[in-house]
């Protein structure tokens, strides 16, 4: 059920160089990591509208409100902790509170980064972005689906904020998927538990679905790739069903995916709750396979939280 | 804009002095310090020196003034509506709840207002970023600066003058208002600045140093600065905080705070003198 390997971020450098041509407004910023986040694929197409800031994230977000002041699209891209926590500020009071016309899209993040250790793997970064009014927060599951959602926040005239990570990992939708903000997919149905997950954890919910129907549990599993504003509504409507839920994501259970989806039940279907995600805890240099045993994020630690979550009804 | 005398602009920089007076007391807090010795620059780029227009503040060809030193939206809010952005009964509702004029300056909710500023060291990023798209769209505006001297100890700035540089912003001015105090007192007893000059020139900059209340000589530096045909310009003013209220002036404590009472009649007596 799974397709071949693909990096997201090589479909965000494709869709930007695309958008070279498709659209004369957008701007592409990079802090000296073009060739990692790909951004040097628009580089390329169209160098007399790529900014290069040097190793100077606030700096960049300054000159991206300024460019998107003046009529411009900005996609801001480098590694997740730089994107956010570096210029976490500037964003705060240069992008979303005068709503300006900036994408920030950061690459690298979660702890898949692997060997560079936690300095460099963004476990907080949707906590952070999602606590800021007026931004909207998105992280596609596969690189098709970057591929999408790169399109699309270009065509939408405000701040947003998109996550991938860096590794090559199974492409789990079409190829021409589809995407919206705000707008969750049921990628299996089912009525025994309700598995939620962003980013690339939502091939290990689908994985640990199957896991589960081995067990002749029946599980639901959605791509919640708009975090914010997140799509209550399908949300409310299987867990209304299965009557519990687990949340999956490649980032802290504090702030992220799994607070939304718990605040969310809170206020419409108050169900058992498990989260998967890192626990408090900051990441280590190693192989991402590895961490990602190590810290709990494996399609066995989504199953195991499914029964969890299954048993508390 | 329009044509008016040295004479006239300095008593339009009185006049919007008074109005910083009026609206901090009015608001019983604000930052009048900073504002008044920024006001004679003010008046000469809102009523000099900008291509601006008031009924279209969105008009394309304009030059974009970013307030970095946002705390003195005082003496901003003064001269867009001395200037027509919007009426001067406004400015009585300064920092109070649903009006515009919010205690730092906010791009969408004023007209005329460029960008969101108040935490600083962001606004000259800010203006790199404007100058650099009217370089990309071809376009002949001016992007205008102003920068507090404390704010300088922010690194950001530095990020966005090695920047500036390196993209040749010749279209970029800034102006920094060295009136030499900060909350905590001298900015050199805080994180010193100096030598101020040599530091813009060592980052590539044109270095113009003027006294900031002297009318002739911040025209000439404006004019100076918009003929740069090379690198971009700052231009640093020395200035006394406070000026043009006798008390006030060199006064940190009015960095943060406005007139009591009895301050307030005696600084509004004062600049009804000097006001033509």
């Amino acid at each position: 059920m799974t397709g071949e390997k693909l990096a997201q971020r090589n479909y965000y450098g494709k869709a930007l160089a695309e958008l070279a041509t498709e659209d004369p407004k957008v701007v592409v910023m990079d802090a000296d990591l073009a060739g990692s986040t790909k951004t040097s694929e628009f580089q390329k197409v169209c160098p007399e509208r790529f900014v290069e800031v040097g190793i100077a994230e606030q700096n960049m977000i300054g000159i991206a409100a300024g460019l998107a002041a003046s009529g411009k699209t900005v996609f801001a891209s480098t590694f997740g902790v730089f994107a956010t926590g570096r210029c976490w500020e500037q964003i705060r009071l240069g992008v979303a509170y005068p709503k300006l016309n900036v994408k920030i899209v950061a690459t690298h993040c979660g702890i898949t980064v692997g060997e560079d250790g936690a300095s460099h793997q963004a476990l907080e970064d949707i906590a952070i972005m999602r606590s800021l009014p007026n931004m909207i927060v998105v992280a596609p599951a596969d690189a098709y689906e970057a591929y999408a959602a790169t399109k699309v926040l270009a065509a939408y005239d405000g701040p947003a904020y998109m996550r991938m990570g860096r590794a090559d990992f199974p492409t789990i939708l079409p190829e021409d998927v589809e995407f919206e903000i705000g707008k969750a997919t049921v990628l299996r149905e089912g009525t025994d538990v309700t598995i939620v997950g962003c980013g690339q954890m939502v091939s290990s919910c689908l994985e640990a679905a199957e896991m589960l129907e081995a067990e002749g549990v029946s599980a639901e599993v959605i791509n919640m790739s708009t975090i914010k504003p997140l799509d209550t509504e399908t949300l409310a409507a299987s867990v209304g069903k299965t009557g519990c839920c687990v949340t999956a994501e490649e980032h802290s259970i504090i702030g992220g995916l799994g607070s939304a989806v718990a605040e969310a039940l809170s206020e419409t279907v108050c169900v058992p709750l498990e989260r998967v995600g890192t626990k408090d805890t900051f990441g280590e240099s190693g192989k991402p396979d590895d961490l990602m045993k190590k810290y709990g994020l494996t399609a066995d630690d989504i199953a195991e939280a499914a029964r969890k979550s299954i048993s508390r009804k | 804009m329009s044509e008016h005398t040295i004479a006239e602009l300095e008593n339009i920089a009185n006049i919007l002095r008074l109005h910083v007076v009026e609206m901090t007391y009015a608001a019983n807090s604000g930052h009048p310090g900073g504002s008044l010795s920024a006001a004679d620059m003010m008046s000469a780029l809102y009523f000099s020196f900008m291509k601006h227009d008031p009924k279209d503040p969105s008009w394309d060809e304009r030059d974009r003034f970013v307030l970095s030193k946002g705390h003195v939206a005082p003496i901003l809010y003064a001269a867009l509506a001395e200037a027509g952005y919007f009426p001067v009964e406004d400015l009585k509702t300064l920092r109070q709840v649903g009006s515009k004029l919010q205690g730092h300056p906010v791009r969408g909710k004023v007209p005329g207002v460029e960008m969101s500023t108040g935490s600083l060291g962001q606004g000259l990023s800010m203006a790199c970023g404007i100058a650099l798209a009217g370089k990309m769209d071809g376009k002949d505006y001016k992007t205008i600066c102003m920068l507090g001297d404390g704010e300088l100890q922010e690194g950001q700035n530095w990020e966005a003058a090695m920047f500036a540089r390196q993209n040749n912003l010749t279209n970029l001015i800034a102006i920094v208002d060295r009136n030499r105090l900060q909350i905590t007192g001298d900015t050199e007893g805080a994180v010193g600045l100096e030598p101020l000059p040599e530091k813009w020139k060592s980052f590539g900059w044109n270095v113009i140093i003027i006294d900031g209340h002297n009318m002739r000589q911040i025209l000439e530096a404006l004019d100076k600065a918009a003929a740069a045909k090379a690198r971009p310009t700052v231009i640093i003013m020395k200035t006394v905080k406070g000026k043009g209220v006798s008390f006030m002036e060199n006064n940190a404590g009015f960095h943060g705070r406005a007139c009591k009472p009895d301050e307030f009649e005696r600084a509004v007596q004062e600049l009804r003198e000097v006001i033509e």
